[in-house]
């Protein structure tokens, strides 16, 4: 019950954006995360954006899972 | 996002458990998930069957429904029998039996009782049946419980006074304490709750290492996540560090999401709550403040309950739920308890062990 699925922002009105889940375009609500631009990745629940997915610290994480196990699609 | 992929490789994945086999040398572990989507994914990618015999993955109370009191469903039910009133809940809570039946039960006896993805929904509802009150139920941790807040503020700035909300809505780190505290569970460390810790933030589990000595780590939800969790949990028991780390730094911060934090605490305050198959613990469960009374199920529309609570007969969830009994080691599991006529919670939830052992790890060991 506590699955939050990625999303991401396409559009910001008011309290209010219009996010892109999979293909499918649906609204939710935008209150609890401030500074929401379109193009941001963002983790929906039950209608409401939770949390902003850091591309930043996703990138960093891969980056140095892959300096410790070595790149898979290098070898 | 393409790179959200890269958690899904199963080469890198593979890769991982390479170095964790090779960090674990012969040792074996025990480790315990608190989150119901961990227990599903680590059923559904195969990690607690890869990892047999070296970490041996103990599902927790991590799965809302499946801890909702039995008292409380049965409160629930009373609602759905009131003539006026149209209960609003989650899918997930439709079937769970109560002491005499379910939501499912109560509406073939023609209960309105609807289903939702957002509580907005049922603010909505409330708007367009003001004939009625809409109780919505709120069974949930810190992740969806925020949610509810600000549906009800919604609610309340809209003047939607119909709209009310039952709370069985609970904390997850007193339940963590109790668990430590039982010498019988006897585990090396914990696998957190990432979505709840979105909220909370990694540092509200700080406690389990300063003072319990073990190691905690927040993980996200695909194959590379819980992988990269379990090898930094193990590397940290290797050195003696008990601290919490955070493996998901995509979506968790220290401090969580504070707006969030913030809604939760100006509608809800702490009490003692019941937990299914644990019994009660102090502070756990969040009741709406006072200066939300208007909108409290318990306080505008008290219901008592006509038959004492009753767990169902020979049903063992409550010491699936502590991780003292793996579900294949319940007599029911699997014969007269399956997902299509469930006969505990833990079997009926999507997120429940149960459902998630008797789908994809059937053949687990018997013994806890």
């Amino acid at each position: 019950m506590c699955l939050a699925v990625p999303a991401q922002v396409e559009k910001i009105e008011g309290e209010t954006a219009v996010v892109n889940l999979s293909g499918n375009r649906q609204k939710a609500m935008a209150s609890l995360v401030p500074d929401l631009k379109p193009g941001d990745w963002v983790l929906l629940h039950a209608g409401y954006i939770l949390q902003k997915i850091d591309e930043k610290e996703a990138l960093e994480t891969i980056k140095l899972l892959e300096e410790v196990y070595g790149n898979p699609e290098e070898v | 996002m393409e790179i959200l992929k890269r958690f899904k490789d199963p080469h890198l994945a593979r890769r991982i458990i390479e170095g964790l086999n090779a960090a674990l040398g012969g040792r074996s572990l025990r480790v315990m998930e608190v989150c119901g989507t961990h227990t599903m994914a680590i059923s559904r990618t195969g990690i607690r069957s890869l990892l047999r015999g070296r970490i041996e993955l103990v599902s927790g109370p991590g799965c809302p429904v499946c801890v909702t009191d039995v008292a409380d469903i049965d409160r629930m039910l009373a609602y759905a029998r009131l003539k006026d009133v149209t209960v609003v809940t989650f899918g997930d809570m439709i079937r769970v039996p109560g002491t005499e039946t379910s939501l499912l039960g109560e509406r073939t006896r023609g209960a309105d009782i609807r289903v939702v993805y957002s509580p907005l929904e049922a603010v909505q509802m409330a708007k367009n049946l003001p004939d009625r009150k809409v109780v919505f139920l709120g069974v949930g941790f810190e992740t969806t419980a925020p949610v509810v807040a600000l549906a009800l503020e919604t609610a309340r700035q809209e003047g939607i006074g119909n709209f009310l909300v039952y709370s069985a809505f609970k904390v997850v780190p007193p339940a963590i304490r109790v668990l430590l505290e039982d010498q019988e569970i006897a585990l090396d460390g914990f696998l957190l709750p990432g979505h709840v810790s979105t909220v909370t933030g990694s540092l509200a589990f700080a406690f389990i290492g300063k003072e319990y000595g073990l190691p905690a780590v927040v993980a996200g939800f695909e194959a590379v996540d819980i992988l990269t969790a379990l090898h930094r949990l193990t590397e940290a028991h290797d050195q003696g560090r008990s601290e919490v780390i955070n493996a998901y730094t995509r979506a968790v911060r220290e401090d969580g999401n504070p707006a969030a934090r913030e809604i939760l605490e100006k509608c809800f305050e702490t009490v003692d709550a019941r937990w299914r198959g644990i019994g009660k613990i102090p502070q756990s469960g969040l009741k709406l403040r006072e200066a939300y009374a208007a909108h409290d199920a318990e306080e505008v529309l008290p219901v008592s309950l006509t038959t004492p609570p009753r767990e169902p007969a020979g049903c063992r969830c409550g010491e699936v739920l502590k991780g003292k009994l793996v579900p294949p080691g319940c007599p029911l599991f699997g014969r007269a308890c399956v997902p299509e006529s469930p006969v505990g919670p833990c079997m009926v939830s999507s997120e429940g062990s149960c459902a998630a052992y008797y789908r994809y790890d059937r053949g687990e060991g018997r013994r806890a």
